[in-house]
C-alpha cells in the first residue's frame, strides 16, 4: 500500500473530501517527523513507538570495491513495533 | 515528554474537525495501517518510511538475561525502514 491508496481508504471510511484526507495524512507524519527531527519521542499506543538513535563515526568498507572510508556520525529513526501490533501480524504463523 | 497519539489528534483537530470527528480520523487512520500490516502488505509511505512485514525463520537464541539457550519459533514480525527524506531531516542536512 502506498500513500495515495491509504488517502483513498481514509476518504472513504471516515467521509472526507480528498483534500481533507490529504492534509491529515500528511499532518499525521509530519507531526511524527518533525518530533524526531527535534529529537523528541513518539509514543502511539497499539502501533509503537518511534526514537531517534546515534551512531558513532567508524570506518567502513565500500561493499563494491574494498575500499576504507570514514563513516561519519549519524542519527537514525527507530520504530518499536507495539504489542498490538505485533500480536495482529504474527497470529498468522500461529502464536 | 513523548508526542502521543492525543497531540496528533489535537493537530487535525485544529484543522476544523470536531474533537470526536478528529480522533476518529486518526484511529481509523492507524486501523487501516495496521490491518494492512496484518494482510503482510507493506505499507510505504513516501517522504516518511516504509513499514515491511517480513517472515522470519525459527533459529536458536539466548535469554540474554539468564543466558539459558531456547529455540525462537518461526514468527512474522514488522520492521521500519526510513526514506532518505526522513533521515536527512533527522540529520539536520538539506533536501
Amino acid at each position: 500500500m502506498v500513500k495515495s491508496e491509504l488517502i483513498q481508504i481514509l476518504k472513504d471510511k471516515v467521509d472526507l473530501s480528498k483534500t481533507q484526507a490529504e492534509k491529515v495524512v500528511d499532518i499525521f507524519f509530519d507531526t511524527i517527523s518533525d518530533t524526531l527531527s527535534k529529537g523528541g519521542r513518539v509514543e502511539i499506543r497499539g502501533f509503537g513507538s518511534f526514537s531517534v538513535n546515534s551512531y558513532k563515526s567508524y570506518v567502513g568498507r565500500n561493499p563494491k570495491t574494498g575500499a576504507q572510508i570514514k563513516v561519519p556520525p549519524k542519527k537514525l529513526p527507530f520504530f518499536k513495533v507495539g504489542k498490538q501490533l505485533k500480536k495482529l501480524v504474527d497470529n498468522k504463523t500461529g502464536g | 515528554m513523548a508526542l502521543t497519539k492525543n497531540d496528533i489528534v489535537a493537530r487535525v483537530h485544529e484543522l476544523g474537525f470536531t474533537k470526536k470527528k478528529s480522533v476518529d480520523i486518526i484511529e481509523t487512520l492507524l486501523e487501516i495501517i495496521k490491518n494492512t500490516l496484518e494482510k503482510s502488505e507493506d505499507v510505504l509511505i513516501s517522504g516518511f518510511g516504509k513499514f515491511c512485514v517480513k517472515d522470519k525463520k525459527q533459529r536458536r537464541g539466548r535469554n540474554p538475561a539468564t543466558g539459558d539457550d531456547l529455540i525462537l519459533r518461526e514468527r512474522r514480525v514488522v520492521t521500519f525502514k526510513c526514506s532518505g527524506k526522513l533521515r536527512k531531516k533527522i540529520n539536520g542536512q538539506p533536501y
